[in-house]
C-alpha cells in the first residue's frame, strides 16, 4: 500500500502521539544523569528531585519576606495582565474589524493605516510605552494589545470580506438594514472566527507579556524567570516554562471547546 | 401593464461587450426562463435585475420606476449556492425575514411575537416539506432541502419578483423533479413574477410561461455582445385568464 494510505490504529495513534514527549523526557534525564555523574554540583540540567524541591519552595512554601506563595502570585499577576490585554484586544478588533470589513468608506480610510501600523515592531515601542505610561500595569497591558490587536483586526476584516457576497445580497433582499445585517448575519458568523484568531494570537500575547515582565515588573512568571536566571536557577526556570506552556495549552483547548459547543454550526459550515 | 421593463441595456466590461441592446418586457405574474450558452451573460442580466450590477447603457424599470441602486425587499433571490445562512437553523432562516421586518434595532423577535412568528414559519416549512428538519443547520441538509429552504426563506419576505440563478442545477434529477413541482405550486399560489436562469432547456420549458434565449452572434468577437435570439411563449399563466378579465 502507498505510504499516504497507511493509517495507524487507535492505539497506534495514541502511542505515536506520546512518543516525542517521552523521547524528550528520556533524553533530558539521561543528559542530566550524565552531567551529574561528572559533576554533582551541576546547575545546567537539574535532576527531577532538584526541580521538585524548587517547585516545593516556589509553589507550596510561603515566602519569608511577603508571606505569599510566589508561584501563585506570579501566575495570578501574569494571567491578569494577559487576560486584560486580550479582552481589550478582542473588543477593539471585533468592533473595528466588523465595521471596516462591512463599510467601504471605512475600509478606504483604515486599511492602509492598519496595514502600516501592524508593521511597527511592538517591542521596539516598549520604551515609548514605559516613558508614557510608566512601568506599571498599563504599559504591559498596552504592549499585549499593540502586539495582538492589529493582527486580529486584519484577520477579521479579511474574514468579513471573505463572506460569500451572495449572503449579503440575500440579506438585503430580505429587507435587512446595514445594522441588522451586522447584528444578525455578520457578527454571529464572525464570533467563531474570532476564537480562531484569538487562538493564533495567544502565542504572541505570551511573548509580549513575558518580555514586558522581564524588563520591568515586581512579579509575574516572566519576571521570576528572568530574576532567577541571575543565579543560574535552572531548577526553577524549567518548571516555570513547563507551567507556562501548560497554561497556554489549557487556554487553547478551552477556546477550541468553546468554539465547538457554542457554535455547533461552524464545523459543518466551514467544511462546505 | 408590465411589471419589469428592460430598455435597451448594454453591459460592457473593459471593452468586452457582454450584453448588447437587450430589451424585454416582463409581465406581472409571468415565469420567464432565460437560457443560453455558458458565459453569454445570463447571470450578469440577473445581477442587474437585483441591483448587484449596473448596466453600462439603458435602464430597467420596475412598475414604471427605475430600479433602486441596491437590493430591496420586493426582489427576492435564490442562488445556486450560499442562499441560506449557515449559522441559523432551518426555522431560524425562515424566521429571519419576519424578525428583520418587525424589529428594527434588534432584528430579533422575543416573547409572544416570536411564538406567533414561529408558528407562521413552521407553516411555511410544512408547505415546502421541511417541518421535520426545523432544528437542523443548513450544513446538515441535502442540496435539495437547502434549495427548498432558500425558496421558503425568500417567500417569507413576500417579494413581487423572484430571481433564480440556476437554483436547481446542483441537484440530481429526482430531487429536481420534486422541487420543480414545488416551485410551480409556490408560483401559482403567489402573484409573483419569476425570472429564472438555467442551463437545462427542459426545465426552462417545463416551468416557464416564456423562454428567452440569449446568445452571442459570433462568440469570439468581443465587440458583439449577446442578444435575445429567441423569445418563445410557452403557455399563459393559468390564473391570469381570470385576473385579466
Ligand atoms: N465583474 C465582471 N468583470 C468583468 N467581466 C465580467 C464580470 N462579470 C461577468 N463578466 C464576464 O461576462 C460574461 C458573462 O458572464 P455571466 O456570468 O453572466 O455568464 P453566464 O451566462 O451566467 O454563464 P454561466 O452559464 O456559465 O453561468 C463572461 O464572459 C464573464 O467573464
Ligand atoms: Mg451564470
Amino acid at each position: 500500500m502507498r505510504l499516504i494510505n497507511r493509517h495507524p490504529g487507535k492505539h497506534g495513534a495514541r502511542l505515536l502521539a506520546v512518543v516525542p514527549f517521552i523521547a524528550l523526557i528520556v533524553l533530558y534525564l539521561t543528559a542530566s544523569a550524565v552531567r551529574h555523574a561528572a559533576n554533582p554540583m551541576d546547575k545546567l540540567l537539574p535532576t527531577l528531585s532538584q526541580m521538585a524541591s524548587a517547585v516545593n519552595l516556589m509553589a507550596f512554601t510561603q515566602d519569608m519576606a511577603t508571606g505569599d506563595y510566589l508561584m501563585l502570585t506570579d501566575t495570578l499577576s501574569s494571567l491578569q495582565r494577559l487576560i486584560e490585554g486580550l479582552v481589550i484586544s478582542i473588543g477593539i478588533s471585533f468592533v473595528i474589524g466588523i465595521a471596516v470589513g462591512m463599510l467601504p468608506y471605512l475600509r478606504k480610510l483604515c486599511v492602509p493605516f492598519i496595514a502600516a501600523f501592524s508593521m511597527v515592531p511592538p517591542l521596539a515601542i516598549l520604551p515609548i510605552l514605559f516613558i508614557i505610561a510608566g512601568i506599571g500595569e498599563t504599559a504591559k497591558v498596552t504592549l499585549i494589545v499593540i502586539g495582538t490587536a492589529p493582527f486580529m483586526i486584519r484577520d477579521l476584516i479579511m474574514r468579513v470580506e471573505e463572506m460569500p457576497k451572495a449572503q449579503l445580497i440575500k440579506a438585503q433582499t430580505l429587507g435587512a438594514s446595514s445594522w441588522q445585517m451586522a447584528l444578525r448575519v455578520v457578527v454571529p458568523q464572525m464570533l467563531p472566527r474570532l476564537i480562531d484568531s484569538l487562538r493564533l494570537s495567544l502565542g504572541p500575547a505570551w511573548i509580549y507579556l513575558i518580555s514586558a515582565e522581564a524588563i520591568a515588573a515586581q512579579d509575574g512568571l516572566g519576571y521570576r524567570i528572568f530574576l532567577v536566571r541571575r543565579y543560574f536557577a535552572m531548577d526553577v526556570i524549567i518548571p516555570y516554562v513547563i507551567w507556562i506552556t501548560l497554561l497556554a495549552f489549557i487556554f487553547d483547548v478551552s477556546l477550541r471547546l468553546t468554539q465547538r459547543y457554542a457554535f455547533p454550526w461552524f464545523a459543518g459550515a466551514k467544511s462546505q | 401593464m408590465s411589471s419589469i421593463e428592460i430598455k435597451d441595456i448594454w453591459q460592457i466590461y473593459d471593452s468586452r461587450v457582454v450584453l448588447e441592446k437587450i430589451s424585454l418586457n416582463i409581465e406581472q405574474g409571468s415565469f420567464v426562463s432565460i437560457v443560453g450558452p455558458s458565459g453569454c451573460g445570463k447571470t450578469t442580466l440577473l445581477r442587474m435585475l437585483m441591483s448587484e450590477e449596473f448596466c453600462t447603457r439603458g435602464s430597467i424599470l420596475l412598475d414604471g420606476i427605475p430600479l433602486p441602486a441596491e437590493p430591496t425587499l420586493e426582489r427576492g433571490v435564490v442562488f445556486q449556492r450560499y442562499s441560506v445562512f449557515p449559522h441559523l437553523t432551518v426555522l431560524g432562516n425562515v424566521l429571519l425575514p419576519m424578525e428583520l421586518k418587525a424589529s428594527r434595532w434588534l432584528g430579533k423577535l422575543l416573547g409572544p411575537k416570536r411564538y406567533n412568528a414561529k408558528e407562521e414559519a413552521r407553516a411555511m416549512l410544512e408547505h415546502v416539506g421541511l417541518r421535520h428538519a426545523a432544528d437542523f443547520y443548513p450544513a446538515q441538509l441535502s442540496g435539495g432541502m437547502q434549495q427548498r429552504l432558500a425558496l421558503a426563506q425568500a417567500l417569507m419576505a413576500k417579494p413581487r419578483v423572484l430571481l433564480l440563478d440556476e437554483p436547481f442545477s446542483a441537484l440530481d434529477p429526482g430531487t429536481r423533479a420534486d422541487i420543480h413541482v414545488l416551485t410551480k405550486r409556490l408560483w401559482e399560489e403567489t402573484k409573483m413574477t419569476i425570472v429564472m436562469v438555467t442551463h437545462d432547456i427542459s426545465e426552462a420549458f417545463r416551468l416557464g410561461t416564456r423562454v428567452i434565449v440569449l446568445e452571442r452572434p459570433t462568440p469570439d468577437d468581443p465587440t458583439k455582445g449577446a442578444r435575445i435570439t429567441h423569445d418563445i411563449p410557452v403557455r399563459p399563466r393559468a390564473k391570469d385568464k381570470k385576473g385579466a378579465a
